[in-house]
């Protein structure tokens, strides 16, 4: 596949300084605030951070990332399996993704760069995923048929 | 007239994709390609109760319908799900990055109604 398929980045100037920011991100209660995240604890390089989203509508869902780097005040980076997955599929033995958050003082304010990359790996659950959802919307369908044709 | 035979087109097709699922053993071989890589027939047809020849039946059903694709390599016949047969990994990315920036948009709004980071503090 090609890069376009293999990852997300996205720019954002913020008014606030390198240093809010850098504290927005990496402290792990700042961080739970806006990520909508219930953290156990601080994050640390080489440590597995745990908690509990707290998004509306997946509340509960596990948080579990693997936090690779954290270079005060330009780079934090994890690997995660992407939370948009069925929390009822085990994927553990799956492969991850990167999240890497790259922080340029840009002025009085910062330029935050985040990219996640390494969708390509996640062909297996990916594709169940679509085959899942389509598989519910055929069943509908084919019962549709079925009582159209029985009358 | 032109709108109604389209319509009646697309319901046709439609029904050559739902009669190829409405069958178990092409519901277990489409989960077998789930994986989305190129598999033998043989692949394909082991631990099924079925006959190679029931399967590779089975297989050109699927095909005819648009959900899998077939190709020789070499004496092996091997087929794999078409990328546009099923939803496409596409919709799966464009979720995450959507969730990306209403992440970075809360962010955002974090840090400007940070009570620290106000005039005050300078």
């Amino acid at each position: 596949m090609t890069a376009m398929t293999d990852r997300i980045e996205r720019t954002v100037e913020l008014r606030a300084s390198i240093e809010r920011v850098w504290r927005a991100i990496t402290d792990h209660r700042e961080f739970g605030e806006w990520f909508e995240v219930d953290l156990d604890g601080p994050f640390a390089a080489g440590e597995v951070s745990t908690g509990r989203i707290t998004t509306k509508g997946y509340e509960g869902a596990p948080w579990r990332v693997q936090v690779t780097s954290m270079d005060e005040p330009n780079v934090l980076a994890f690997t995660w399996h992407p939370y948009d997955v069925d929390p009822g599929v085990d994927l553990s033995d799956e492969q991850t993704t990167l999240v890497e958050f790259r922080l340029e003082a840009n002025g009085t304010g910062t330029r935050l760069t985040i990219t996640e990359s390494g969708f390509d790996g996640l062909a297996d659950p990916r594709r169940l995923e679509a085959f899942r959802s389509n598989n519910e919307g055929w069943s509908i369908q084919t019962d549709n048929i079925r009582r159209y044709v029985d009358g | 007239m032109a709108e109604r035979s389209l319509a009646q087109d697309d319901d046709r097709a439609a029904v050559v994709v739902f009669a190829a699922l409405g069958d178990s053993t092409r519901l277990a071989l489409i989960r077998r390609l789930g994986d989305g890589r190129s598999h033998p027939i043989a692949q394909l047809a082991n631990d099924l109760p079925q006959t190679r020849q029931a399967i590779t039946r089975h297989l050109a059903v699927l095909e005819q319908a648009g959900i899998v694709t077939g190709e020789h390599v070499g004496r092996e016949h091997r087929y794999q799900l078409r990328p546009d047969g099923l939803r496409t990994g596409r919709d799966y990315l464009d979720r995450a990055a959507s969730q990306w920036d209403d992440a970075l948009d809360r962010l955002r709004h974090f840090l400007d109604d940070d009570p620290t980071d106000r005039g005050d503090t300078q």
